[in-house]
């Protein structure tokens, strides 16, 4: 690391970043998505009462919200950083075959399960490193390296699974991620340990400062001694990390690897950190907004479910909220700066 | 075993008057006697599975994204192999209609004898259908209906408004009257005409013993999406009695979405008819105490159909000379009493 480095006005070069990595949490600039929040949550109390109040019901939000919660959180990175990567659903898949092929092998009993684990956060991470080095070395576009891995990750899980889902029976393995220490589901606490890690690291290192200066202006961070290239390729294997740990609490949910897991992540996973108020074309970046794009879209299945209504108004309602949610974004923006 | 005897019979008095009033019916003379009918029989009977002239058969289907369509290429590539005198290409599967339907038309200048196609789309591959059968080429069509009649000379169909009803009529069946049960319905993908139909015959069942879905949840015939709606669906509705999910592979979602909420309250009832879920069954140890089988051996019916029609033969069993313009499939109930008929033609999901 260079001395230039340490010194914020060197490796910042755009000012606006500032007030995304203060030390608010950022909740006054995502005043739009707590509205919405708060606002489903009141219709959800409104129409189905103690169902949706219930402690029960907010632990599904949460299980339901963890595993796209975790890519997204990955993705808030990439993106603030200038890119974009649409394989995060076919890496999850691929890293839950690799993993649940693994698992059923003869492996010992004792570390059958461990071994499963790693090799999945292993293979996301190895597939977000391939999309980096091709992105950064090989000056690939991002949309198009990312969409060369979607097709072939999706098509090698299918390969190694030949197309059928391969059931967990570890038993260490459920019972670990299927525990609910003081009555929190284990994946939830790995969304939440994520998304602190994820905050702290954008917000509180070097490496998130980079990020930022990467994704604002590649060129001033150059010049600013960032080794771009390389920072580009370690945002792209941490959203590979995610995706693997997102493919192990998949995992443990459905009990089961299939080359079908994480359809449509992608989609899910930017709808989450756009509408959180990250910026597509980088350099301003939110893990808190990220956070709450994924509970606001979680929310709204769940209220609409509770109340038995359509998967079709279900697409309307999140239409109009990703529109509600930028709109009030954009407005209470302006207005501070 | 015993009490089924009566009923067997029975239902072999009413086919074979069935049987006969046909070939009556088909005689122009009129005065046929027996002699007629056994001779109608054994020409529908003939070494249907003999080695005959050579066909060239085509197949092309969707993508094995899912257990059930994997099962349906499996199936009729295995049934092709059992006879010698068919020469199958199969095409890859694709889920895009533009590629399905070059495929089509690469058969189509192959001069193959007869396609078995099982559209992705059935409106969309219609046109491409009807410039086969124009061609000379005999078209069977599977699980997907074409827009035309013309477009096929034979069409094999399963029975979606029959799952639902199949699926219906055990709930009332095992309710034995009792009113206000809680009714659950995981359906498949909403959009799809064929969802609509499980759904609307599910709902005419129940309506014939008084009883209604209460909650309803679309997933997508993924794993993923199973175990997702039916983590909501069981916070929906505290209580359950019956629930249908109409399909077996998302089915493994939805079951550890039950474990994990720690539900057994109810009796779960399945969809198409995956071999975990008929061992499932057998075991009798989860709340999945029954499925409605959509057979995933059909393509390998088309397949046999082709055959047939190619080598300009009838169908066995039946009266008729020509082999029949549709077939529909049964979508029988699998339970633990029958389970063991059934398992050996399931697929695995």
């Amino acid at each position: 690391m260079s001395a230039s480095l340490r010194d914020p006005s060197l490796t910042v070069p755009a000012k606006p970043p500032r007030g995304d990595r203060g030390g608010n949490l950022g909740l006054a600039r995502n005043l739009g998505l707590v509205v919405a929040l708060v606002i489903l949550c009141i219709v959800g109390v409104v129409t189905a009462g103690d169902r949706f109040a219930s402690s029960d019901n907010v632990l599904t939000i949460l299980r339901l919200a963890a595993v796209i919660g975790v890519v997204s959180i990955g993705m808030t990175f990439v993106i603030t950083g200038g890119g974009i990567d649409l394989s995060v659903g076919a890496i999850v898949a691929l890293s839950s075959v690799w993993a649940t092929t693994t698992g059923t092998q003869a492996m010992a009993d004792n570390i059958g399960w461990i071994a499963m684990v790693f090799s999945a956060v292993l293979v996301g991470t190895a597939c977000g490193a391939i999309n980096g080095v091709l992105i950064a070395y090989g000056r690939v576009v991002p949309f198009i390296a990312t969409l060369a891995m979607l097709a072939s990750a999706r098509g090698l899980a299918e390969i190694i699974a030949d197309r059928k889902t391969q059931i967990i029976r570890n038993q260490g393995f459920l019972d670990f991620f299927g525990a609910e220490p003081l009555g929190i589901p284990v994946i939830v606490i790995i969304f939440a340990v994520v998304t602190v890690a994820g905050w702290f690291l954008l917000n509180r290192t070097t490496f998130g400062r980079r990020t930022f200066a990467v994704g604002g202006n590649p060129e001033a961070a150059r010049l600013a001694g960032i080794k771009v290239q390389r920072h580009t390729v370690y945002l792209y294997a941490l959203l590979g990390l995610t995706c693997g740990i997102a493919a192990v609490m998949l995992m443990s949910r459905t009990t089961t690897g299939s080359s079908t897991h994480g359809t449509s992540y992608e989609l899910d996973a930017i709808a989450a950190v756009v509408i959180g108020g990250t910026l597509l074309s980088g350099g301003r970046g939110t893990v808190v907004g990220t956070l709450f794009g994924v509970l606001i879209f979680t929310t709204l299945t769940n209220v609409f479910t509770l109340n038995n209504l359509s998967t079709s108004a279900q697409a309307v309602a999140k239409g109009v909220i990703i529109v509600i949610a930028v709109l009030l974004q954009q407005r209470i923006a302006n207005r501070k700066t | 075993m015993s009490t089924t005897h009566p009923r067997r019979r029975r239902s072999l008095v009413v086919g074979a008057l069935a049987a006969a009033t046909l070939v009556l019916g088909a005689c122009t003379n009129g005065s046929s006697g027996d002699g007629d009918t056994s001779d109608a029989i054994a020409k529908s009977n003939t070494d249907n599975d003999k080695s005959g002239d050579k066909v060239v058969i085509g197949f092309s289907a969707p993508a094995a994204d899912h257990g059930w369509m994997g099962s349906i290429t499996k199936s009729a590539v295995a049934q092709a192999e059992e006879y010698d005198d068919i020469e199958l290409k199969v095409a890859e599967g694709t889920n895009d209609v533009n590629l399905q339907i070059s495929q089509v038309e690469t058969f189509i200048n192959d001069k193959v004898d007869a396609i078995v196609l099982l559209p992705f789309d059935g409106a969309a591959m219609t046109s491409v259908a009807q410039k086969a059968m124009d061609a000379g080429i005999i078209v069977v069509n599977v699980d997907r209906e074409f827009d035309s009649p013309f477009a096929a000379r034979t069409t094999v169909l399963g029975d979606n408004y029959g799952m639902g009803v199949s699926a219906g009529t055990f709930v009332c069946e095992d309710a034995a009257g009792k009113k206000g049960l809680k009714v659950a319905e995981i359906a498949g993908i909403d959009s799809l005409p064929l969802t609509q139909e499980r759904s609307k015959g599910f709902a005419d069942a129940l309506k014939a013993c008084g009883l209604k879905v209460d909650n309803r949840v679309a997933a997508e015939f993924t794993v993923e999406s199973g175990e997702k709606a039916a983590s909501n669906l069981l916070q929906a509705a505290p209580k359950i009695d019956y629930l249908w999910n109409h399909d077996d592979d998302q089915g493994v979602g939805v079951m550890a979405a039950i474990k994990n909420a720690g539900r057994d309250e109810f009796t779960m009832i399945g969809g198409a008819g995956s071999a975990n879920v008929m061992r499932d069954i057998k075991a009798d140890n989860t709340v999945l105490k029954a499925t409605v089988v959509y057979p995933s051996t059909q393509a390998a019916d088309g397949i046999k159909l082709a055959r047939l029609l190619a080598q300009d033969k009838s169908m066995s069993d039946l009266a008729e000379i020509e082999v029949p313009r549709m077939l529909k499939l049964s979508a029988p109930v699998v339970t633990k009493e029958n389970v063991d008929t059934y398992l050996p033609s399931a697929f695995e999901s």
